[in-house]
């Protein structure tokens, strides 16, 4: 078995079994306290709004992209069912927070097509499972230290603690990619969002 | 004309010290752990594309679309400038939609010398 597939034999059927319920609850928490603001949104309402639109661009990316590996047919199984996996994940997080920021009164930012998103990402240059475990592992380690990176700008303490959760979210897909390509843990404590 | 080739000149100058102030190795590798998440250097994507950017007027990326705050500022990238939006985005532009600030003033240098070492390629002569 390779490395790859030992990291992919995870429990993951039965996760993902129950993974449809569970991102659906999710965005029902992360909403959860927010009362529709749709009447005039404040400058402070509005400034978090945007960081939410930020991250709701990422998310959109980061779908994307799971879904040009998906496709390309590099990836064998069961690594492609852990990549769906994550893609569910992502999807869960983009429902979030589109169901947020609409709650708040503003407009969630429209997805791409997926060619734009292949072609931004350079999908053409991908030739192997490697190659595109390789991608995702560099946007995951992004987008949690973008995540983290944007928490003090919030000015609700409640979408701090969700950025706080996204990244957590993402960590866990880095840290399972990272290990699918052989590649060693970070050598220091608290390596992320520095 | 000549102003034109006095700018060029400059801001020419002002890479090259941007470059030669930080370690451009070790802002890549901060690039890509940091700042991938949003932007490449050859696309837009979240953000804006990156080539040539220290040089470039604020907002001035015709393929992305930039919030009101950079399409409206007057800012020119710089060392200097960049050193400060990176420091604190909203502070330096007030309305922008970043958010993502590099507290360190070394990691902010490393990143800006990464930057300006990928200029616009000049056409073949």
């Amino acid at each position: 078995m390779s490395h790859e597939d030992r990291v992919a034999v995870l429990p993951r059927r039965s996760f993902l079994a129950r993974s449809g319920t569970l991102l659906s609850a999710s965005a029902v928490l992360l909403v959860a306290g927010h009362e529709s603001r749709a009447q005039g949104m404040g400058g402070a309402t509005a400034a978090d709004v945007n960081i939410l639109n930020v991250a709701l661009g990422l998310e959109h990316e980061a779908i994307n992209a799971y879904q040009v590996g998906a496709q390309s047919g590099l990836l064998q199984k069961p690594v492609l069912d852990v990549a769906v996996k994550f893609q569910g994940d992502h999807k869960g997080h983009r429902d979030a927070l589109a169901a947020t920021i609409q709650k708040m009164g503003g407009t969630p930012v429209k997805e791409k097509s997926l060619d734009e998103y292949a072609k931004a990402l350079k999908a053409d240059t991908l030739k192997s499972q490697s190659d595109v475990l390789a991608l995702a592992a560099m946007l995951e380690l992004g987008a949690t230290n973008a995540y983290l990176g944007v928490i003090p700008s919030f000015k609700d303490a409640q979408l701090a603690k969700v950025a706080a959760r996204l990244a957590t979210d993402e960590t866990m897909h880095w840290t399972v990619l990272n290990n699918a390509l052989g590649r060693p843990l970070p050598a220091e404590a608290l390596p992320f969002g520095a | 004309m000549l102003e034109r080739c006095i700018a060029g000149l400059a801001l020419a100058v002002l890479a090259l010290h941007a470059s030669a102030a930080g370690d451009a190795l070790r802002g890549r590798a901060l690039y890509e752990s940091r700042c991938i998440a949003c932007h490449s250097i050859d696309a837009d994507r979240v953000g804006p594309g990156h080539r040539g950017v220290v040089g470039r007027k604020a907002g001035a990326v015709a393929s992305y679309d930039y919030s009101p705050a950079l399409k409206s500022s007057r800012t020119v990238w710089t060392a200097t400038t960049l050193d400060r939006w990176l420091a604190d985005p909203e502070k330096t532009i007030p309305g922008q939609k970043m958010n993502y600030a590099v507290p360190d003033a070394q990691d902010r240098e490393d990143i800006i010398a990464w930057l300006a070492s990928n200029p616009i390629a000049k056409p073949a002569p």
